[in-house]
């Protein structure tokens, strides 16, 4: 029997989103949203090991708005409770405040063999929101897992590094955050959806974890967002025509050697 | 001196740990302080004193036996004491998946704010830090400042100049050995190297890139022979590695980000992920069928064609321009 937690995050669908060209502005307002997709491995991984081993797992996610949608489908995948912390205070919180609220949550929840996340969340990307939940939990961390195995109290992960594959071993509790080589994530049938509305759906306020304002959103944080803005495109966008392909051949040759980006 | 205390700068990757000293020394002279460089190992004395040559003002070292190989909560015990102890203003680490969780991880211990993979840092007017990196799966790029100290930003490799080494420059070598290295709680049980690349598409002058108009894997030879003919090197996009399986690597936002003198892509639609990895190349060349591919929205020169017919007469028309293969 283990009791694996998931942290999910409810991220932008960064595939969706729209841009005005004028303003460099991104509509972020309607914005779809989804389960962040290393955030899918994790939530598949945690699955798994109970459908070999016994157990529970229990999802967690933080967000200022409502994310019932969005822990539905980790339901589906196949946990078995979800926890949504959310309320209007946690807006504009940086990575220090949320895993704050990431483990107070954790800690009311209860005690956990696993925590799982997702290497680096797909609007964000700054694989910061694990690591600091295993400091403030006191807890072993290992980053990057693409492969996970237990035996007794002992977990064996194998890490993919830049330069190299790296085996480690820790004791459980622990957390790991998984990279998307671990698994393909499942689409839920029809039935294990409908099974999901039967599952039980917890929602705490910031009251209910006794945090305070002070502490979270952008008081709360250390990093505060200036300005987000679409790069700047400045191409030339000069259109190469001919007859053959060697008539543009030559032309695209002549102009990039006229332009010195030709080193040899 | 106005009241800043040091800018620090720490990678356990060597070449990046350079380019970090580049860039922090830059940052430390417009807030009025000193570069300290950040040594961790053991019989690194010398590498200490190279450090210096690279431009730092300082490097603290802390020599121990335990330090030898790299071992994260060995190396964030240190870190985290060497921080508590010096409080520095602004705190570089380099980006590498153990950097960053280094990073992650010495920032909950100090209780600090951490911006990951920065692509510009910079210091306003009133001397503050201005942090940029990309957000939204490469649909933006965001500006983040710090609220408190100490400030730690992770800075990937190849964003920012190696600097040049000289003799002339100085600095002091200072030892800590009043730090007590915990025993970890993790073990590292094997270490596998991965092959590498013989030469990283990083450092290429001239990047041809290749996308789904590739048919087959074979026919990655002719952006081979047109990288050949340029002295450049091939690179593809993650549908060609992760859905098709054809290669093991990426440019792209989750994989290489270049940025090449010349960028050619060959029919690469140019989604906002791959773009991101290619967005600071010098000139851009497209060649793409679909004359609505978004590439060309990036592209300094257009081309609407198919790739098996320009490339080749591409590097046809290089070779004789350029006189490669006469002898």
């Amino acid at each position: 029997m283990v009791r694996i937690l998931v942290c999910v995050k409810q991220a932008i669908d960064v595939s969706q989103l729209k841009v005005d060209s004028a303003t460099r502005r991104l509509i972020l307002a309607d914005a779809a949203k989804k389960i962040s997709d290393f955030d899918k491995n994790a939530v598949e991984e945690a699955v798994r090991i109970i459908e070999k081993l016994g157990g529970e797992v229990f999802t967690v996610t933080v967000c200022p708005d409502d994310a019932k949608t969005t822990l539905r489908e980790a339901l589906a995948m196949g946990a078995d409770k979800a926890y949504i912390i959310s309320d209007p205070i946690f807006e504009n919180s940086d990575t220090l405040a949320t895993s704050y609220i990431l483990a107070e949550a954790v800690k009311k929840i209860g005690t956990f063999d696993i925590i799982f996340c997702g290497e680096a969340s797909i609007d964000s990307f700054s694989a910061q929101i694990g690591p600091r939940l295993a400091e403030r939990l006191d807890i072993p961390v290992i980053t990057y897992a693409r492969k996970v195995s237990l035996e007794g109290d002992t977990v064996t992960i194998e890490r993919s590094l830049e330069d190299c594959s790296e085996t480690a071993k820790a004791k459980m509790p622990l957390l790991i955050a998984v990279t998307n080589e671990i698994n393909e994530p499942r689409t839920p049938s029809y039935m294990a959806i409908m099974n999901a509305f039967k599952k039980e759906v917890v929602i705490w306020k910031a009251t209910d974890l006794n945090i305070t304002s002070e502490k979270v959103g952008e008081t709360g944080s250390a990093v505060q967002v200036l300005d987000v803005l679409a790069p700047k495109v400045e191409r030339q966008k000069i259109v190469i025509k001919g007859e053959t392909a060697t008539e543009i051949a030559e032309k695209l040759a002549k102009a990039l050697i006229q332009e010195g980006v030709i080193t040899r | 001196m106005s009241g800043h205390s040091e800018v620090w700068a720490y990678s356990e990757h060597k070449d990046l740990m350079f380019e970090l000293v580049g860039k922090g020394r830059e940052l430390a002279s417009k807030l009025e302080t000193n570069l300290t460089a950040i040594m961790l190992g053991h019989n690194v004395k010398d590498h200490a004193k190279e450090l210096v040559g690279y431009g730092a003002h300082k490097v603290i070292v802390v020599d121990d036996p335990q330090l030898n190989e790299f071992h994260i909560e060995t190396y964030l015990n240190a870190l985290t004491q060497l921080s508590k102890q010096h409080q520095p203003e602004l705190f570089l680490i380099g980006s590498t998946r153990r950097g960053k969780e280094l990073a992650a991880r010495l920032a909950a211990r100090l209780g600090a704010g951490c911006v990951a993979d920065c692509l510009e840092l910079e210091v306003d007017e009133q001397g503050k830090l201005l942090a940029r990196r990309i957000v939204y799966g490469g649909n933006a790029i965001v500006t983040q400042v710090f609220r408190t100290k100490p400030q730690i930003v992770t800075v990937p490799r190849g964003k920012f100049e190696k600097p040049n080494y000289t003799e002339e420059h100085k600095g002091e070598v200072v030892n800590i050995t009043d730090i007590q290295i915990e025993t970890p709680k993790t073990g590292v049980v094997e270490v596998n190297p991965v092959p590498m690349a013989e030469t990283r598409i990083e450092e290429a002058e001239v990047v041809v890139g290749g996308g789904r108009g590739l048919e087959k894997k074979e026919d990655s030879k002719i952006l081979e022979e047109l990288a050949e003919t340029l002295g450049g090197q091939v690179g593809y996009t993650r549908p060609l590695a992760e859905d098709r399986k054809w290669f093991t690597e990426w440019v792209g936002l989750s994989g290489h980000t270049i940025k090449p003198k010349l960028y050619i892509a060959c029919g690469i639609s140019g989604v906002i992920q791959h773009v991101a990895g290619i967005r600071d190349s010098k000139t851009i060349v497209a060649i793409n069928k679909d004359p609505e591919a978004p590439i060309f929205e990036m592209a300094d020169y257009i081309v609407i064609g198919d790739l098996y017919e320009i490339v080749p007469a591409l590097s046809a028309a290089l070779k004789k321009s350029l006189g490669v293969g006469k002898d």
